[in-house]
């Protein structure tokens, strides 16, 4: 079993390392990877115990198995628009070349993020716990969020943009939004359907209307709060990579964008391959925290 | 453990809750009761179900304001809830954050910052209910049996003086009930803690109460008050507790079903 998973992993890479190349940054992962992956396929013969290899090498060799079918297409046979596609060659020789650029595109854009998040979040569950505690809140709030939550903050780029001081102040204002409104939505609906019997325990024990609030309603909430978390850094993606194509001068979105004008095709997959591995990165730190915050559930979805 | 001196007295209580039909008239829930419970003494309610019996243990706890009437402890009397009366739950009710022990200590917690002899107070409670080694368990990861002991812990922890049972052990099992049942009367032999105890279980009112407080159907009224004379711990095939509980049986006309 192992006998074929290795060959099949071993095999793929290595067919695709006989090609020559213009640019030596692929052939260089390629060879890095092939070789590591002998090192590790040793291992485990000796010992049979490297189980995040044995679980990973089947589509670890697939995934290069695919990029190695996508060479031959360009690079190799070139039966696609070499134009728009690029061949991985020169994306990775684009990442690597660019990477100062795109590493600061990045800073760039997790920082506004961030901004938004904490911004937005803090809002979201205050908002969420005052409609969702107090019916007096509820109703001169609760019209408010209706009315302007399902905007998608996307449309509201050119006013912020012109309300703003800073484009800056302008991303970071439409990303708080992007948040607030889920956060708020489900905060409201876990501190609404806290079981009454969990604030009775309290009250019996002594509990004032704060303590109510924050030992019991907001912990009994997690939940919900969590899945507008998730929500909340979803839309806020969207927003900002809208955000920064049209209009933001600066950030990961505006370099794609930048790149794509220019007909720099090459950076416009290398700016992608370092969003999608950082947007991913960041979901997922989002499900190691909720894991941390959230271990007295049973059967949590896993990331 | 210092006994109990306050006892409770309820006067002429009634608990009318309104219709939200306005073509149904108000349910009135209880209706003239009165009573006594001395300090340190167990009573069990037990009555047909939906009676009312329930809501009078919710009045007593504060949860429920009553419609007139009043109940005391000592001289003060209840209008909100407090830390002198506990209450448990039909259903163990703890919260799922929090492990056992963070469970137990909730009452405490609230107060403020937990001194060392709380830390003792907690640690002896878990003890007491027979919890050790789950201190740092999660409520999902325990047994029904288990969930109602730490439940009970939680609701001893501010040292009431009055404890109140609603139902607790209607949804377990015949030996986790008796084992439960058994785990109640020892507690309430150290702590002296005046328990009432509403059931529908006749055996379970005999075998624990002091005295038995038989209520009529709606509006709940004591129908009659029956003193259990028998020495604990009682045996439940005894020829006495087998009579009393035709007796409780026939006060509430169930004898001929």
């Amino acid at each position: 079993m192992i006998g074929v998973v290795l060959l099949v992993h071993n095999l793929v890479p290595n067919s695709v390392t006989n090609f020559e190349k213009p640019q030596p940054y692929f052939n260089i992962l390629l060879i890095i990877v092939f070789i590591l992956s002998l090192l590790l396929a040793i291992a485990n013969t000796i010992t049979k115990k490297i189980k995040v290899f044995q679980y990973n090498s089947p589509r670890i060799g697939v995934a290069f198995a695919l990029i190695g079918i996508y060479d031959l297409a360009t690079a190799k046979f070139g039966w696609i628009n070499t134009l728009f596609f690029p061949n991985p060659d020169k994306i990775f020789g684009a990442l690597v070349n660019n990477s100062a650029l795109l590493v600061k595109c990045l800073g760039y854009s997790v920082w506004l993020l961030i901004i938004g998040w904490v911004i937005g979040g803090i809002l979201g569950v205050i908002t969420g716990v005052l409609i969702g505690w107090s019916t007096n809140w509820h109703y001169w709030l609760d019209p408010f969020v209706k009315f302007l939550g399902p905007i998608p903050p996307t449309v509201l780029i050119p006013i912020a943009l012109s309300a703003f001081p800073t484009s800056f102040a302008a991303s970071a204002f439409l990303l708080a939004l992007s948040m607030w409104f889920p956060v708020t939505i489900l905060t409201n609906s876990g501190v609404a359907s806290v079981r009454i019997d969990y604030l009775e325990v309290a009250d019996t024990m002594g509990a004032s209307t704060i303590q109510k609030i924050f030992k019991v309603a907001l912990p009994a909430s997690l939940p919900s709060i969590f899945v507008g978390l998730f929500n909340g850094i979803c839309a806020s993606f969207i927003t900002l990579m809208v955000a920064e194509m049209l209009g933001v001068k600066y950030g990961l979105g505006w370099y794609i964008n930048w790149q794509r004008e220019i007909m720099g095709y090459a950076n416009v997959y290398a700016g992608l391959i370092v969003l999608a591995i950082a947007f991913s990165l960041i979901i997922t730190i989002l499900f190691r925290i909720r894991d941390h915050f959230l271990k007295w559930q049973e059967g949590l979805i896993k990331w | 453990m210092v006994a109990r001196t306050e006892e409770i007295r309820v006067e002429n209580l009634r608990k009318v809750f309104p219709s939200r039909d306005l073509n149904k008239p108000d349910v009135v829930a209880l209706d003239h009761v009165d009573a006594k419970i001395m300090p340190g003494e167990f009573v069990s309610l037990i009555g047909p179900s939906g009676c009312g019996k329930t809501t009078w243990l919710r009045l007593i706890s504060g949860l429920e304001v009553p419609t007139d009437g009043a109940i005391y402890v000592g001289d003060k009397k209840i209008t909100a809830p407090g830390r002198e009366r506990g209450l448990v739950f039909q259903d163990p009710n703890l919260f799922p954050w929090l492990t056992v022990q963070e469970n137990i200590a909730f009452g405490l917690k609230i107060k403020g910052k937990l001194t060392q002899e709380d830390h003792e107070n907690i640690a002896e409670l878990i003890t007491l209910v027979g919890l050790t080694g789950f201190e740092k368990s999660y409520p999902y990861q325990l047994s029904g049996g288990m969930a109602h002991r730490a439940a009970i812990a939680r609701a001893l922890v501010n040292n009431p003086e009055v404890l109140l049972f609603d139902e607790p052990f209607g949804a377990l099992d015949a030996f986790t009930r008796m084992k439960l049942q058994n785990d109640v009367l020892r507690i309430w032999h150290e702590r002296k803690t005046t328990m009432i105890l509403v059931t529908h279980d006749v055996e379970e009112a005999i075998f624990l109460g002091q005295r038995v407080f038989a209520m009529t159907p709606r509006p709940a009224r004591v129908k009659k008050i029956i003193n259990i004379k028998l020495d604990y711990p009682r045996k439940r095939d005894d020829q006495t507790f087998i009579a009393l509980k035709e007796e409780v049986l026939s006060v509430l006309d169930f004898h001929n079903i």
